[in-house]
């Protein structure tokens, strides 16, 4: 493959130099990790003492812990040596000269999700001085959000400008012996974004990393910290429609949500990196930890999310729901084809009173891909009146995929409400008869049935979102069915 | 504007219409009847070029192409409507929508303009008064939840949206109580005319109190095996099929 890293980021950068990036860029350091790379990292990245501690203490305790195998996924031994945890993006040389040199079926499916031109190669990876659009949007964007007192930029930026929060609220949600994926993130993340929404803030606008410069591509280790203050409310969305080349195979990306009192943080994601070719090859490994604190009474946190790339995923957004009242959401919509595979689904810990927590979860399997879901529904002793719903629905297309249900419910409270819905249904031939003798053509059946299977998710999207979201399930499932 | 010849169908290899032959005119409505397993729904599947019904032999000429050689997807936007005996639920999907990009689909074929979405909406809310449906069916599911005559009242709904020009309604009357047979009959007469032709595929003769056939068809074993007028389909009612079977077998 031709294609290097689309690393926006370093474009962006090229003419847009911020900060401690601009000297970073020329270094690498070989594969391979010990202490003496993690004190690199947190020297380049000009970190307090606090943050590379915490660091080391995470390294300390990664080398105790062993890759958790009991996900129902597949791949080859992943070499933690071989990995360079702290490189320098790719030169220009490497990089492809223009989009004449790029993958044409990439180039078509940008074509097909009505991907703007401009934004094509960049994505691509081309070696060109890509300057987004956005740019001046965002400059505009970052002043309403500085008035508004919201705190919104990448992690590296706020561990200097903001380390009092930092050292408040990183790893509060996920501890850094939090489990192997998340613990090497403790280690070794390279950035990633946070945001602050002050007491009583409803945030002017959606944050999105789209809009965020300087972070378009965060590398392989992100971390992410979103904390929402006492009565204030975010809604962030994460990822992007565009299919995401990226040389790392693997990435292990950490992100924490904190929601005071009253507060409420809504998550989106749309995932489509790179799920490899028919054959499965060249797919990333995409290993997230995500977790939402409900720290205070009558808090939300709503995780929604679209994964429809990479070749392994294992993906769990949680909710501790810790104050009372608290509730917990998780809407998902999974898509699996050829020979991707996905172990993904949600925790609710009920630890407060009357907490309520709501997982819908659609499945999408297509080719020969497997897909499982795994929940855990907990229910402590105090939790009085906890309630869950869950629905956890799959259809398969074609009679060579998988679909797999693991639901966990811990009941410890006896005036817990736990309701579990499950559903496995084929694509209906009579459905997709029904469509095509109205004259609508199959390509378009299809979708209009998946798209009305993930109806309950795609409402909880912003609409902008949303319709991007049926777009790429569109491209995702071309050619599943017929 | 349809003709049917010597037409032998099978279903999971077994033969079910051995042989047969009819004729539709432009404007003519057609009663196909016969007792279960005769071939009646073979026939408007077939028709449709549903999946699994395997066409053996024989011709089928629609307009004066060749409805066998055509995609189902192609047969429905040059005109062939099948309004189902069983119509399937499909969860989520909006049936004004559904029914919008069917439109859509046809006039494009068509050569026509797609409608908007406000052009639409005045289409079909006039064909929802001739078939005393509720408005709010258009925001719901395609056919979910809907009860029995619900459903085959939507069917008629599609069919004065997307006005085809050959209609086969499979069944249509079966699971209707005495009124929705009533709206769903005025819904199917409305629609009559000179360049529009009805095949009703029914096992019984009530529906033809309410939609008079121009031919009656009696199907049996795959074959017609006796053609009349609306007088048949009473006699019928009155003696059963034994008698046509035999006269059939003497024959």
């Amino acid at each position: 493959m031709a294609t290097s890293p689309p690393d926006v980021e370093t474009l962006v950068d090229q003419k847009y130099k911020h900060g401690f990036f601009t000297d970073i860029e020329s270094d690498t350091v070989p594969p391979g990790l010990d202490e003496g790379v993690i004190r690199h990292i947190s020297a380049k990245k000009g970190e307090p003492q606090f943050m590379l501690d915490w660091r080391l203490k995470a390294y300390e305790h990664w080398l105790t812990m062993r890759e958790p195998r009991w996900a129902q996924v597949h791949h080859a031994p992943i070499d933690y040596q071989g990995i360079s945890y702290f490189s320098a993006p790719k030169s220009d040389e490497d990089r492809p000269k223009s989009l004449d040199e790029v993958d044409p079926k990439l180039l078509e499916t940008y074509d097909k999700l009505g991907i703007p031109l401009h934004e094509r190669a960049a994505l691509a990876g081309v070696a060109v001085d890509a300057v987004f659009d956005s740019v001046s949007v965002a400059t505009t964007f970052k002043k309403k959000l500085a008035d508004a007192g919201v705190i919104f930029g990448s992690f590296s930026e706020a561990v200097i400008n903001h380390p009092e929060l930092i050292e408040q609220y990183l790893g509060t949600v996920v501890p850094y012996t939090d489990n192997f994926f998340a613990t090497l993130n403790s280690a070794v993340f390279t950035d990633g974004s946070f945001v602050y929404v002050p007491k009583g803030v409803r945030c002017p606008m959606e944050l999105s990393t789209y809009f965020r410069i300087n972070a378009a591509n965060t590398g392989q280790f992100e971390r992410t910290l979103i904390i929402a203050d006492e009565g204030s409310h975010v809604s962030y969305l994460e990822g992007c429609t565009a299919p995401m080349r990226d040389e790392n195979q693997l990435h292990a990306a950490v992100v924490e949500l904190v929601a005071m009192g009253d507060a409420e943080i809504k998550y989106s994601t749309v995932q489509n990196w790179y799920p490899g070719d028919e054959n499965g090859v060249g797919g990333i490994y995409n290993f997230v930890t995500k977790r939402g604190d409900c720290r205070g009474d009558n808090a939300k946190i709503s995780w929604t999310q679209v994964e429809t790339g990479s070749a392994i995923t294992w993906k769990y957004p949680s909710c501790i729901l810790t104050g009372d009242n608290s509730v917990g959401e998780f809407y998902s919509v999974a898509v699996t084809n050829n020979l991707q595979q996905a172990d993904t689904g949600t925790k609710m810990i009920h630890i407060g009173r009357n907490t309520k927590s709501t997982i819908v979860s659609k499945g999408i399997s297509a080719g020969r891909a497997s897909q499982s879901y795994r929940g855990l529904v907990k229910v402590l002793p105090g939790a009085e009146g906890a309630r869950n719903h869950t629905q956890c629905d799959s259809l398969l297309m074609g009679d060579r995929c998988g679909a797999h249900t693991f639901p966990y419910i811990e009941a410890k409270n006896p005036s817990a409400h736990i309701e579990h819905e499950a559903t496995t249904s084929k694509i209906g031939e009579d459905q997709l008869f029904y469509c095509l003798q109205r004259g609508i053509s199959e390509e378009d059946a299809v979708n209009m049935i998946v798209n009305g299977f993930c109806k309950e998710v795609f409402r909880e999207l912003p609409m902008e979102f949303a319709v991007e979201a049926q777009a790429l399930l569109a491209v995702s499932l071309e050619g599943a069915v017929g | 504007m349809l003709s049917i010849q010597n037409l032998h169908a099978t279903v999971g290899g077994k033969e079910i219409l051995k042989g047969l032959d009819f004729e539709v005119g432009p404007g003519e409505v057609h009663a196909i009847m016969g007792p279960n397993g005769s071939g009646k729904s073979t026939l408007a599947n077939v028709l449709a070029g549903r999946d699994g019904y395997e066409v053996t032999d024989g011709t089928v000429t629609y307009l004066g192409q060749d409805l066998l050689d055509l995609a189902p997807e192609e047969r429905a936007r040059a005109g062939v409507f099948l309004a189902f005996q069983y119509p399937v639920e499909i969860p989520g999907v909006n049936n004004a929508y559904l029914l919008k990009a069917a439109l859509n689909a046809q006039r494009k074929h068509r050569g026509l303009p797609e409608v908007d979405a406000f052009e639409f909406l005045g289409l079909v809310r006039e064909k929802m008064q001739l078939m005393r449906m509720d408005e709010s069916f258009l925001n719901r599911g395609v056919n979910e939840g809907f009860s029995g005559g619900e459903k085959k009242r939507n069917e008629i709904l599609q069919m004065a949206v997307l006005e085809p020009r050959l209609a086969v309604l499979d069944e249509t009357d079966s699971g209707l109580d005495i009124d929705a047979l009533k709206v769903v009959a005025a819904g199917v007469n409305a629609l009559r005319g000179e360049d529009r032709s009805i095949v009703l595929v029914t096992h019984y003769q009530r529906l033809l109190d309410y939609i008079e056939p121009d031919f009656v068809h009696v199907l049996s074993n795959g074959r017609v095996i006796k053609t009349g007028d609306k007088s048949l389909a009473l006699e019928l009612e009155d003696r059963g099929y034994d008698w046509v079977l035999e006269e059939a077998v003497n024959a």
